[in-house]
């Protein structure tokens, strides 16, 4: 299990888990919930750069589409295939198998904390 | 204006929001109600209703009443169909069109009684309907009553529908003699489209074999204060072959179905014929129904369509995505979507769209702008899922 508590988070309802300069990405138990079942996944490829704050990916349910905004900028070392072949990963284990990308990333903009978060989110 | 959903009325409760949220289910505004929109997933929701059953909270929709000795004759002045014709239990989809021929809402109207019918209106449309049913059924011998507050809906859809009904106990019908028998009885030879008057625990339920999915199924409406003990009795006696269901696998299901959504694919600014509802209307009746003069005219012969678009990937077109008749820059606009998902029985996105007459055939290869790329979709018939029968 993740620790959640230790993860960094953005308004966007983006986690951030980092280890050195390599920033683990993905989307909150409460942004998946919000979307439904997560049908579709598109992902930026490994080699490619992003900007912070920029649209670098889309997430789909059957319902809407949430786009994956870049936490941080930097290259894109590992989009996670497992997800985009099993989309269903984001909803089942956020915190977990259901990462997006690694990114290395250049810079660090101040993110919210576990408590921050769950402040923004009402919990 | 009418109806902007949740700016000025405050959220509005079903009967059964205690039992949704006792379920964990997630809400959402609808129409100026709050209702489930999920319970956990959306997609085994849909499937539970393909292959066993969903229970669905349909309170939010309205129904408006009519009794008098000229309830008859006054539908068939205001809706498009020609109600005086249907049987005591028998049910029948039509619309309220406004003088232009424009949709104001689709409707399932209930005959249940010769001077009585009942008219189940869409919750966004519900106030406005039975305000224009009332301004329309004056001169005629019959009070237009609008119930909406005072009925619940619950919906049981799915292949097991029938069975689980059947089992569940408490249901009796009206009249005395009767017991558990006669309800299995009647229930075992009700026909689509067709209802009759039982009850629940001693109080009435209207038991009508409709429903919004595809699927076989029933639609039960009731007082609110008996709502809770009925969707309680049919999931305990379901077990695992009944699956709460929100609003997010109901408009998957209608979708396949091909099934029209008010606000989608129907509004003020569609005629029937466009929605392929040239059926609905009863031409052939005497009465001068509004909206006759507009619908003997027709649309213009450019009006655009409704189509049924099959693609093939996971992107599902999106309401409001632009349909083009080419995949470059020099291509035309040819439509607009209006309800789009990955078809969670198909596995292919699927898509209804009003397009142009010349770009209406089936099998006519489009382009859909999904979010600045165009993706092909081909024209084909409707629904785009069919239950064996």
């Amino acid at each position: 299990m993740t620790d959640t508590t230790a993860l960094h988070y953005t308004e966007e309802h983006e986690w951030i888990a980092l280890d050195g300069d390599i920033a683990t990405i993905g989307i909150t138990d409460y942004a998946a919930d919000k979307l439904g079942d997560v049908v579709f996944v598109e992902l930026p490829a490994a080699g490619t750069t992003v900007t912070e704050g920029t649209v670098v990916g889309e997430i789909e349910s059957t319902k809407s589409v949430g786009e994956l905004f870049a936490p941080v900028s930097g290259e894109v070392v590992e989009a996670n295939q497992a997800v985009v072949d099993s989309p269903e990963l984001v909803n089942s284990d956020p915190f977990g198998e259901g990462w997006l990308i690694k990114v290395n990333a250049s810079s660090l903009p101040k993110f919210l904390s576990h408590a921050e978060y769950r402040a923004l989110v009402g919990e | 204006m009418t109806n902007e959903p949740g700016t000025t009325t405050p959220e509005r409760l079903s009967p059964l929001d205690a039992v949704h949220r006792a379920a964990g289910a997630s809400f959402t505004d609808f129409a100026g109600w709050q209702m489930p929109v999920r319970y956990s997933s959306d997609l085994a929701e849909h499937h539970a209703v393909r292959n066993s059953a969903g229970l669905f909270d349909l309170s939010h929709m309205g129904e408006i009443v009519l009794i008098g000795a000229e309830a008859a004759a006054a539908l068939d002045h205001a809706l498009a169909g020609k109600l005086s014709a249907i049987e005591i239990g028998q049910a029948k989809y039509s619309l309220l069109l406004a003088d232009d021929g424009g949709i104001i809402d689709d409707l399932v109207v209930y005959r249940t009684g010769d001077d009585r019918y009942m008219v189940v209106a869409n919750a966004s449309n519900a106030s406005v309907v039975a305000d224009e049913l009332r301004t329309r059924a004056a001169g005629f011998d019959t009070i237009v009553s609008d119930e909406s507050d005072d009925v619940a809906l619950i919906a049981l859809q799915g292949p097991d529908a029938r069975a689980v009904l059947l089992e569940t106990p408490g249901f009796g019908v009206e009249g005395p003699g009767n017991d558990g028998e006669d309800f299995d009885a009647k229930l075992e030879a009700l026909k689509y489209y067709r209802a009759f008057p039982a009850t629940f625990e001693g109080e009435p339920v209207l038991v009508a074999r409709t429903g919004y999915t595809g699927e076989d199924g029933f639609e039960l409406y009731l007082a609110p204060e008996r709502a809770a003990r009925l969707w309680e009795a049919l999931a305990e006696t379901g077990g695992p072959r009944v699956t709460p269901c929100g609003l997010a696998s109901r408009d998957t299901l209608r979708l396949e179905a091909g099934m029209p959504l008010y606000g989608h694919e129907l509004s003020r600014d569609i005629l029937p014929v466009q929605a392929g509802l040239g059926r609905v209307v009863a031409l052939a009746k005497p009465d001068a129904f509004v909206g006759r003069a507009a619908i003997e005219q027709g649309p213009a012969a450019d009006a655009p369509v409704l189509v049924g678009l099959a693609a093939e990937g996971r992107r599902a077109a999106r309401a409001d995505y632009e349909i083009y008749d080419g995949d470059d820059a020099e291509a035309t606009r040819v439509g607009i979507v209006t309800s789009g998902a990955l078809s969670p029985t198909l596995g292919h996105p699927i898509a209804m769209a009003f397009v142009a007459p010349d770009a209406a055939e089936p099998g006519r290869e489009l382009f859909v702008d999904v979010r600045g790329t165009r993706v092909a979709a081909s024209v084909v018939a409707l629904p785009f899922y069919k239950r064996n029968a």
